[in-house]
């Protein structure tokens, strides 16, 4: 009797132990799986490709480098085709058949907003790739973000007009909700910087002239400067207006339109203008004692040698996404989700490709406006101001 | 105060002249087959983009613009082989449903071929604009303008003048008694098609200097060349023109005068008002509809 029931227990241990043993090893194997939804076609492509483009490539790379905590990255992607309701459904799959580790994607402020419910309902760590304040204003308990935010832009534009000496400007923005957010942050930031907007005018994505709004700016008393925010097509067509009206005026651009692109677009008349952008676009013009000037320059010329083609400032949001997660991931020594998030919003003094990253639980983002360097446009090509 | 209103004017003539052309283009499948192409704007973009591109690889302008017509011509044929021809007698909401279809289709391999990004294209002369009292007026827009004033007499003249044209025109008015009196009614919608394909993409030629062009601008601009085409009354070549044009000046005069946050919006109420009071357009055929 005892001697079956010990045979019967000890038959038990074995079975549990071989059990143990092998959920440890399969454990082992298994890859992280990075979850990613990004607008790779459709209108907001232009965001997409480049991000898919970089996380494609780093996760490649960290693999052959060992992967983290010894196990290989598995990226399982979605096009949502800048559509939020696609978002939505992909970030869901993504979470409850997926099963990912952590999420980074979102590649416009409309996909975001529509899969922070999901995650963090799922409780899932996602970081964002788009940039209106609202994703991380107020905080989210698990959603972070990579780029600065349409705030911090107009923060660095008003202030450089402010070092200027304007104090009165005229505002064109685009009606789309980049410009529409953009404007209301300028609006906001100006306030409380003592700037006047008098002139402010819009213009919808599809309009092929801007003549009649920019006369209207033209012809109000004490306009000093002019700032455009929008992107797309629309801010190169206003820049060439601009220039055919022949005005003056000192002319700013937002970040939405800091790519070589848009030179290309705007040709001789984007002559003078400036803008807050990314060092990712002058990464030889930094001074050597710039600590982010290594990691631009690197992963500009790792793009490029990979996918010959131009780098862009969109993909450098998904390199600092990938390796915020991977630092996280590496920090918390697992994939736990809430051990994760805790690392995730630990991170200090992380140099990136879009700025330095100092995160807080009052602050998902990390960056400051500083992180925007001041580019000028001079004899066709961006010149570095401040 | 005269230079302000001169300059919002001329900013809704070049805005009108480029919607102008593009409705023109709608005119022609209208007129034989009573179906809006919404592919129409898909047209424009390869005219656009394959101008562009070809002039990237160092053909000169003149010989890249006359072919990416004719390409575009070649596809205008090849959507009414493939796409409509199919469809036989199905009616006519049918055959706008499978135009947007492959408006889309195009659209998508256009983005394979082209990429997703914008592209400029040099202004047909100089790019110094012209200055007319204090106003400024951008080269382009008199030779949108100038091209569109020709394309209508030539269609009208086509219409009128030409046994395609008139076989064109008796087909839409009854395919039935058309093909009766000889007229092989699949063939003359293939030439309405590949004439409508040619109309769009010089229309996307010339107005790519202007809006900068890409493999989606026939979406933005199509619509517009669209509204404009209703507000003239579909099938008239000068509706075409006095409606992108007035579109054109109403938007710019709004955006002046009154505030751009309304501009669009005063654009489609006029729409309304003048569909409202005159469902056929400002020039549009009075059409009996016989039992």
């Amino acid at each position: 009797m005892l001697k079956t029931f010990m045979r019967r227990a000890g038959k038990f241990a074995a079975i549990a132990a071989a059990g143990l043993v092998m959920s440890a090893s399969v454990q082992a194997a298994e890859p992280i799986k990075i979850g990613s939804f990004l607008s790779v076609t459709g209108p907001a492509s232009f965001l997409g490709d480049p991000e898919l483009k970089t996380l494609q490539m780093y996760v490649d790379k960290i693999n052959e480098d060992g992967g983290v905590l010894g196990r290989q990255l598995e990226l399982i992607h979605y096009d949502d085709v800048g559509n939020a309701s696609s978002a939505r459904n992909f970030a869901s799959r993504l979470i409850r058949s997926d099963q990912v580790d952590i999420i980074v994607g979102g590649s416009t402020t409309g996909a975001t907003m529509a899969a922070v419910p999901l995650v963090e309902q799922a409780k899932v760590p996602f970081i964002s790739l788009a940039g209106a304040v609202v994703i991380t204003t107020p905080v989210k308990e698990w959603v972070f973000k990579t780029p600065q935010t349409d705030r911090m832009a107009a923060e660095r534009i008003l202030t450089d007009m402010k070092d200027r000496g304007f104090t009165k400007i005229g505002l064109i923005s685009g009606t789309g909700g980049f410009g529409a957010s953009g404007r209301k942050q300028t609006l906001d930031v100006a306030k409380d910087m003592g700037i006047e907007i008098v002139a402010d005018e819009t213009y919808s994505g599809s309009d092929t002239d801007m003549t009649a709004q920019l006369t209207n700016i033209r012809n109000t008393d004490g306009v000093q400067a002019v700032l455009n925010f929008g992107f797309g097509q629309g801010p190169a067509i206003v820049t060439r207006n601009y220039a055919q009206l022949g005005i003056k005026l000192p002319f700013y651009q937002s970040h939405g339109v800091a790519s070589d692109s848009f030179l290309k677009l705007a040709g001789d008349s984007a002559e003078g203008l400036r803008l807050p952008a990314s060092p990712l676009l002058v990464p030889n013009a930094l001074p050597d004692s710039d600590p982010q000037k290594a990691v631009v320059q690197n992963y500009k010329s790792e793009y490029e040698a990979r996918w010959d083609s131009k780098v862009s400032t969109f993909g450098g949001y998904a390199y600092d996404g990938l390796m915020l997660a991977v630092k996280a991931i590496e920090a918390a020594g697992s994939t736990d989700h809430a051990a994760v998030r805790e690392a995730l919003e630990n991170i200090k003094g992380y140099v990136g490709v879009t700025g330095e990253f100092n995160m807080s639980p009052e602050d998902h983002n990390g960056l400051d406006a500083d992180s925007f360097r001041i580019l000028e446009v001079q004899n066709g090509d961006w010149k570095l101001i401040d | 105060m005269l230079s302000e209103f001169l300059q919002y004017l001329f900013t809704g003539i070049t805005i009108g002249a480029t919607y102008a052309l593009i409705a023109l283009g709608f005119t022609l499948i209208y007129n034989a087959s009573h179906v809006i192409n919404f592919a129409q704007g898909e047209f424009l973009m390869i005219g656009g983009m394959t101008t562009v591109s070809l002039t990237a690889m160092g053909v000169p302008m003149l010989l890249a613009i006359i072919l990416a017509v004719l390409l575009a011509g070649v596809f205008g044929i090849l959507l009414q082989r493939f796409a409509i021809a199919p469809a036989k007698q199905a009616d006519v909401v049918t055959l706008i449903i499978i135009t947007i279809g492959a408006s889309i289709f195009i659209r998508g391999l256009a983005q394979l071929v082209w990429g997703k990004e914008y592209h400029v294209m040099p202004n047909f002369s100089s790019d110094e604009p012209i200055r007319i009292f204090g106003a400024v007026l951008n080269s382009q827009s008199l030779w949108v303008l100038g091209i569109g004033a020709v394309l209508v007499v030539a269609l009208v003249l086509f219409f009128t003048r030409t046994l395609i044209g008139k076989a064109i025109l008796a087909t839409s008015m009854n395919k039935e008694a058309a093909r009766l009196v000889g007229i092989r009614t699949q063939l003359v919608l293939m030439l309405a098609f590949m004439v409508s394909a040619l109309l769009g993409s010089i229309a996307g030629v010339v107005v790519a200097p202007i809006t900068f062009t890409s493999y989606d601008i026939g979406i933005m601009l199509g619509l517009k060349g669209f509204v404009a085409a209703a507000i003239g009354g579909l099938g008239s070549g000068v509706g075409a023109v006095v409606g992108g044009l007035l579109l054109g000046v109403v938007e710019a005069m709004t955006a002046g005068y009154i505030s751009s946050d309304y501009k669009d919006a005063v654009a489609f109420s006029m729409i309304l008002v003048v569909l409202f009071f005159m469902p056929r357009g400002l020039f549009g055929a009075k059409v009996v509809e016989r039992v």
